[in-house]
């Protein structure tokens, strides 16, 4: 059942929420540290166990795939609502911080490149 | 038009649902037709939904009550769960596929983008510890920014600037890989697994490969498809408590 795959997703996701909050309490910030990441993380791992247990079907990787692939029409939604009047003013940061971090990661990949290359996948044969 | 009114403010969500799928059909279409696709139809989506929100106040439309769904669609709640499962799609066991330089690639590039972000977000006026987390987060992708700036508290403006910031990223990324693949060795499959994890964001990846050398998109996917997971990770936790330490 596709509810199965769903509650799998919740108890993740609360699981992070829960070590997020509880790592914040530890360090002493009020806010979520992580939260969404360690529930990703809990989601990859719990769901790598689960198929090698043979537990995890198809019909229950259905109800997590169905919100994965809800997450883009999300954040368009999320965007409509945000307070872009008072942010025009950043527009110009947002140009110029999008641009030349794009930049700049692009022109660390012949150095990155290097690492590794002899023992990684080699092009497909044609 | 009261009936319409009352349907519709007593059934909020499932009008956002309407209201998304149109925008994001329109913008698919004008991907395909208007830019040929030069431009990714999730990065239209996005520009069409910023543009949106400037029909209302601090609430983007959703100040508008006709369109009160949209704040319950697009809110932190779902939107955190939407992106935890999209971790599905990263499979951890491919991650020894892309090697070492795939996981050099993916912090080197959350960490630049970040540091970038903070350093840019400095020289432009932002003080304030939650703003620097959530532009810094934002230059690594329109997931993590807003991810970021809700759980450590950020204000909606710094969210929605973080957002544009990822997708001025993703249509940089987008046109800007072609232009610059010969110059930067983006000619095989290793090279393709690097510029994922160091670029990040997945459309943008995806688009800019695609544009490229259709054959590398599987590879740059594979690492880009963690980039997110590791940006939500690191940005509010391990960066926001180092920023808060330096206290800038």
């Amino acid at each position: 059942m596709k509810i199965y795959g769903v509650a799998l997703l919740a108890a993740c996701f609360l699981m992070g929420k829960l070590l997020g909050r509880l790592l914040g309490h530890l360090i002493n910030i009020d806010s979520d540290i992580g939260g969404v990441g360690f529930a990703m993380f809990l989601l990859m791992t719990s769901s790598i166990y689960l198929r090698k247990k043979k537990w995890l079907v198809l019909e229950t990787e259905k109800g997590i795939w169905f919100w994965s692939s809800m997450y883009i029409p999300i954040i368009v939604a999320m965007t409509s609502t945000l307070n872009v009047k008072a942010a025009l003013s950043g527009g110009f940061l947002a140009i110029i911080l999008g641009i030349s971090a794009t930049a700049v990661c692009m022109l660390m990949v012949p150095l990155i490149s290097k690492i590794g290359r002899e023992k990684s996948i080699d092009s497909p044969k044609k | 038009m009261e009936i319409i009114n009352t349907i519709i403010g007593k059934n909020g969500l499932v009008f956002a649902f309407l209201c998304v799928g149109i925008i994001m059909l329109f913008s698919s279409w004008v991907s395909k037709y208007i830019t040929n696709k030069k431009i990714p139809g999730v990065a239209i989506a996005i520009i069409i939904g910023l543009s949106l929100a400037f029909l209302g106040d601090e609430k983007g439309i959703s100040n508008i009550p006709l369109f009160a769904g949209m704040a319950l669609l697009g809110g932190p709640m779902l939107r955190d769960f939407a992106v935890v499962a999209t971790a599905m799609s990263a499979d951890l066991s491919k991650i020894r596929q892309a090697g070492l330089a795939g996981l050099v690639s993916l912090l080197i590039g959350v960490f630049i983008s970040f540091t970038m972000g903070v350093v840019i977000g400095l020289s432009m006026g932002y003080t304030n510890i939650e703003s620097l987390t959530t532009i810094g987060a934002g230059a690594c992708t329109y997931i993590v920014g807003p991810v970021t700036g809700t759980a450590i508290g950020a204000s909606s403006d710094v969210i929605a600037i973080s957002v544009a910031t990822g997708v001025v990223k993703t249509i940089f990324a987008t046109i800007g890989t072609p232009l610059i693949a010969k110059k930067i060795k983006l000619d095989n499959p290793h090279a393709a697994i690097v510029f994922g994890g160091l670029i990040g964001t997945t459309s943008g990846v995806v688009a800019g490969l695609a544009a490229t050398d259709e054959e590398l998109v599987p590879y740059g996917a594979l690492t880009s498809t963690f980039y997110t997971g590791i940006g939500c990770l690191l940005c509010p936790s391990l960066f926001y408590v180092i920023l808060r330490f330096l206290n800038i």
